[in-house]
C-alpha cells in the first residue's frame, strides 16, 4: 500500500496536540481522521476502518484510551493501536503500563511518550504497518 | 480478628507457660476498633534465643525479663532499638531498680509489669498495648492514604503543567521549520492558540494559589463583617466584560448589606470561581442570577444560570481536584480544573454546604449555605 491509501486514526482531547500530531502524519503522506474524545471516536469506528490508530489516555476518563483501544481491538483486532501517553506519572493513577498482566488486557500494540521524536514516530508507525502487512 | 505475636523471654518455665496460659482465649475488642485482637505467644528461655525469634518471627509484643542467664534483658531491648524493630516492649522484673527503670524507659521500653503478677495485671497491661497497636496501625495507614492523595495531585498537577508547555513548544517547533511556508500570516492561528495555553496556564497557576491559600490554613485568615451584597457586586463587576463578550445578563436579586463574620478574600475567591462558571458554561445570551437572603441562622447563596447544565454522574465529580466535565458542549471551554474543588474546600471550612441541582441544556443551579454563627471553625 501506498502512504497516500493508509489512514491513521488520532484521538486525543487536546485540540493543539491533535493540530500538530495531523500535521506531523500528513507529513509522513497518511491520509488522517480524527476524533476529540472516546465517545467521538467511538462514533467514527463504527462506521470507518481506519489502518492504524493513534489514542491519548486521559480524556473524558482517566482511562478512556484503554477502553477505547479494548473496543477497537475487538472490533478490529488487526488494527495496530499506539497509546500516547503525556507523562510517566499520568499512568500511574490507576494501574502500571508496564506490568505484563495490565498490557495483556490493554493490548495495545505500543506505548509512546507524546514528546517522541517525528523520525521516531514514523519509524514506529511503518514498523506497525509493515508487521501488519506480512 | 487479628492476631498479635508475643514473645516472652524468661527463664523460669512457670512463668512462661503461665502467660501463655492466661492469654490463651483471651481477646480485646472495642466499640472503636474493627476488629478484635487475640494473642500468640511464643516462648524463649535466654535472651539469645529471644533475638533469634526475634529475627525469624518478628513478634508485636515482647515480654521481657531482665534478669537473663546469658544477656541480660536491658541488652535485648538495646539490640531492638539498635536493628529499629518495631516491637512494643514490656519488661517484667522482681526487682526493678529505679536505674534500670530508667534506662530501660529511655531504651524504649514501654511498660513494666512486677513479678509476681496477677493474672489481671498482666491482661489489663496487654490490653493497652493492643489499644496502642491498633492506633499506631490505623496512623499509619492514614499517613500512607495521605501520601496516596498527594501523589496522585502532584501526578495530575504535572500532566496539567505539561499539556499546554507541550503544544506550545510543538507550536514553536511548526513555525521555526516553517512549516506553513515563509508568510508570517499564515502561522497566526498558532500563535492565538499558544497564546491560549499560556492565559490557561496563568489561570491554572493562579487556582493554585487559591488553593494553596485554603489548605494552609485557618491561621492567615481575617474575620471581620463583611457584606455579601458588595462582595457579589465586585465579583459581578470582575466578571462583566466576560459576560458581555458572551452576551449572558448578570442579575444580583439582594439589595443589601447582608453582613457575615468571614474572611473578605475567600468570599471573593467563592463568588468569583461560581459567578465565573456560571457564565463559561452558559449559552450566549443566557443569565445568570445571584441570590443573597438571610434565612434564620443561615446564608443563604443561590447562584443559578440558564447554561448547558450535566447529568448526574458529571454532578458527582465536579468538586474533585482537576475534574472538568469533557463533552461536546464544553469542548471549547478552558479552566484549571481546580476552581470548584477549591469553592467545596473553603465552604467546608466555614462549615457550610453546597449543593448542586442541574438540568442538561437547562441550566445549573449552585446552592451555598453558610452558618453565620460560628463562621471560624
Amino acid at each position: 500500500m501506498k502512504p497516500g491509501d493508509i489512514t491513521i486514526l488520532i484521538v486525543d482531547d487536546d485540540q493543539d496536540y491533535l493540530f500538530q500530531l495531523q500535521a506531523k502524519v500528513h507529513q509522513f503522506g497518511f491520509k488522517t481522521i480524527t476524533a476529540e474524545s472516546q465517545q467521538e471516536a467511538e462514533k467514527l469506528i463504527e462506521k470507518t476502518k481506519p489502518d492504524l490508530a493513534i489514542l491519548d489516555l486521559m480524556m473524558e476518563n482517566e482511562d478512556s484510551g484503554f477502553i477505547l483501544c479494548y473496543k477497537m481491538k475487538k472490533k478490529y483486532p488487526d488494527v495496530p493501536i499506539i497509546i500516547a501517553t503525556g507523562v510517566a506519572a499520568e499512568t500511574g493513577i490507576n494501574f502500571d503500563i508496564n506490568d505484563e498482566n495490565n498490557r495483556k488486557w490493554i493490548k495495545a500494540d505500543r506505548f509512546l511518550d507524546k514528546g517522541i521524536r517525528k523520525e521516531r514516530l514514523k519509524e514506529e508507525i511503518d514498523n506497525l504497518l509493515l508487521k501488519n502487512n506480512s | 480478628m487479628s492476631t498479635l505475636k508475643i514473645l516472652v523471654v524468661d527463664d523460669e518455665p512457670g512463668i512462661r507457660s503461665g502467660i501463655s496460659r492466661i492469654l490463651r482465649n483471651f481477646k480485646v475488642d472495642y466499640p472503636f476498633m474493627d476488629e478484635a485482637f487475640e494473642f500468640e505467644v511464643i516462648e524463649a528461655s535466654t535472651g539469645e534465643a529471644g533475638i533469634d525469634i526475634i529475627e525469624s518471627n518478628q513478634p508485636d509484643i515482647l515480654l521481657l525479663d531482665n534478669k537473663l542467664p546469658g544477656i541480660q534483658g536491658i541488652e535485648v531491648l538495646e539490640y531492638i532499638k539498635k536493628k529499629q524493630k518495631n516491637i512494643i516492649v514490656v519488661m517484667i522484673t522482681s526487682y526493678a531498680s529505679l536505674e534500670l527503670a530508667v534506662k530501660a524507659t529511655s531504651d524504649g521500653a514501654y511498660d513494666f509489669i512486677p513479678k509476681p503478677f496477677t493474672p489481671q495485671e498482666l491482661k489489663s497491661s496487654i490490653e493497652n498495648i493492643t489499644k496502642r497497636v491498633f492506633l499506631k496501625k490505623m496512623t499509619n495507614s492514614l499517613q500512607d492514604t495521605g501520601k496516596q492523595i498527594r501523589f496522585t495531585f502532584l501526578s495530575v498537577l504535572s500532566h496539567e503543567l505539561k499539556a499546554p508547555l507541550n503544544a506550545i513548544e510543538g507550536y514553536l517547533k511548526m513555525i521555526r521549520e516553517r512549516q506553513s511556508g515563509p508568510k508570517l500570516e499564515d502561522y497566526d492561528v498558532m500563535i492565538d492558540r499558544s497564546l491560549d495555553r499560556i492565559k490557561g496556564m496563568r489561570h491554572l497557576i493562579l487556582d493554585l494559589l487559591d488553593l494553596t491559600r485554603v489548605e494552609s490554613g485557618k491561621a492567615k485568615r481575617n474575620i471581620t463583617d463583611v457584606d455579601l451584597v458588595m462582595v457579589a457586586r465586585t465579583a459581578m463587576d470582575t466578571m462583566r466584560p466576560y459576560a458581555i463578550q458572551r452576551d449572558v445578563k448578570l442579575n444580583l436579586h439582594s439589595q443589601g448589606p447582608v453582613v457575615i463574620a468571614a474572611d473578605a478574600e475567600e468570599m471573593e475567591i467563592i463568588f468569583n470561581n461560581l459567578i465565573s462558571n456560571a457564565i463559561k458554561y452558559n449559552r450566549d445570551g443566557g443569565s445568570v442570577d445571584f441570590t443573597i437572603v438571610l434565612n434564620g441562622s443561615w446564608m443563604e447563596i443561590k447562584v443559578v444560570d440558564s447554561g448547558i447544565g450535566m447529568t448526574p454522574a458529571e454532578i458527582e465529580k465536579i468538586f474533585d481536584d482537576f475534574v472538568r466535565i469533557k463533552n461536546d458542549k464544553t469542548k471549547n471551554i478552558t479552566g484549571s480544573g481546580l476552581g470548584l474543588s477549591i469553592v467545596k474546600k473553603l465552604i467546608d471550612n466555614y462549615a457550610g454546604k453546597i449543593e448542586v441541582s442541574s438540568i442538561p441544556d437547562q441550566g445549573s443551579t449552585f446552592n451555598v449555605r453558610l452558618p453565620i454563627d460560628k463562621p471560624c471553625l
